[in-house]
């Protein structure tokens, strides 16, 4: 099956004409992607500024975590569900748009950036968790994570403005 | 009169730049956005220690002093940002029902902010005393702030143009 053939077949679903169709739904499950962002990146730029010894410097950094990590990822899920409904209602558009592309591209190397973070500098958390200057891993980490992320919401953004 | 003022407002020199540089609303609104975030998330983190949900480790007057400073911040930001905004395109909001209605949820959770702020200053152990106002505030101040940002999202649709 061509990727054009299943991009036609997710915008032909029920769900998506409903999401194109219906004149409330595409506005609320927007709002509610953009609570979610909200709470995405607000909470992941709490433990970069940690990470990058700007703010917070006195609270380890384990606990920071602990506290801001189960937003963040609640909050992912919500908007990985309505990013999804949204993205159905025009599939073939969205998907041929590189701000969109773009953005899951920058999606993809958070994840990866995170991954690198946790498998590397934050084994040795117990050693530095409470001191107020981070290890050089976790400053880059911390660091990329941020640009990264602002770069992701300028693109969420973008999206809207180039495919109306 | 309304009306007037804004086609007054949109034809100014600094209106007309902001219209017609296609980067320049999209950059403002992503500034926007990113404030959202920090207010949002320091409101969350503040709004659930005083619901007594989360960081125990921590006193009321730790996460107030930790998180307010940048909800106040963001609010400036959010200000000058929404500001730009207004200015570009004065109709979409000063003519739509819905943007009375964010300011007017807005206006409430700051003074309700304010207040709070003010109480945790003069008496530390003010809100750790009071738990039912304390879960009071914070269910109100969360709901607020969400109502805020629905608002603003549906301002778009709304609008008269």
């Amino acid at each position: 099956m061509h990727l054009n053939d299943l991009l036609t077949a997710i915008e032909a679903s029920p769900i998506a004409t409903a999401v194109r169709e219906n004149t409330w739904l595409f506005p609320t499950i927007e709002s509610i992607h953009v609570l979610s962002i909200a709470l995405v990146v607000g909470t992941i730029m709490i433990v970069d500024f940690r990470l990058i010894n700007v703010v917070g410097r006195r609270r380890p950094v384990s606990e920071l975590m602990r506290e801001t990590l189960p937003w963040t990822w609640g909050a992912f899920v919500a908007a990985v569900i309505t990013g999804s409904l949204l993205f159905s209602s025009s599939a073939m558009k969205y998907a041929h748009n590189w701000q969109f592309e773009a953005k899951m591209l920058m999606l993809l190397l958070a994840g990866l950036n995170m991954a690198i973070f946790h498998l590397g500098s934050y084994r040795s958390v117990a050693l530095w968790d409470r001191n107020a200057m981070t290890p050089t891993g976790a400053r880059i980490a911390g660091g990329v994570s941020l640009l990264i992320w602002v770069t992701v919401v300028s693109l969420g953004r973008w999206i809207g403005f180039a495919t109306n | 009169m309304i009306p007037a003022f804004c086609d007054w407002l949109s034809s100014t020199a600094v209106s007309m730049v902001i219209q017609n540089v296609y980067w320049i609303i999209p950059t403002v609104q992503t500034v926007h956005i990113l404030a959202i975030a920090t207010v949002m998330a320091s409101i969350v983190m503040l709004d659930f220690r005083l619901l007594g949900v989360s960081a125990h480790g921590q006193t009321i007057p730790d996460v107030a002093h930790r998180f307010l400073p940048w909800v106040w911040t963001a609010v400036a930001v959010l200000f000058t940002s929404g500001s730009l905004l207004i200015i570009a395109e004065p109709g979409r909001d000063l003519l739509n029902t819905v943007f009375y209605l964010k300011m007017s949820l807005l206006a409430c959770v700051l003074v309700i902010t304010f207040g709070f702020q003010v109480l945790v200053r003069r008496d530390g152990e003010f809100w750790e005393h009071r738990r039912a106002i304390a879960r009071i505030t914070a269910v109100v101040s969360l709901s607020l702030w969400v109502g805020i940002v629905i608002c603003g999202r549906w301002i778009a649709y709304a609008a008269h143009g």
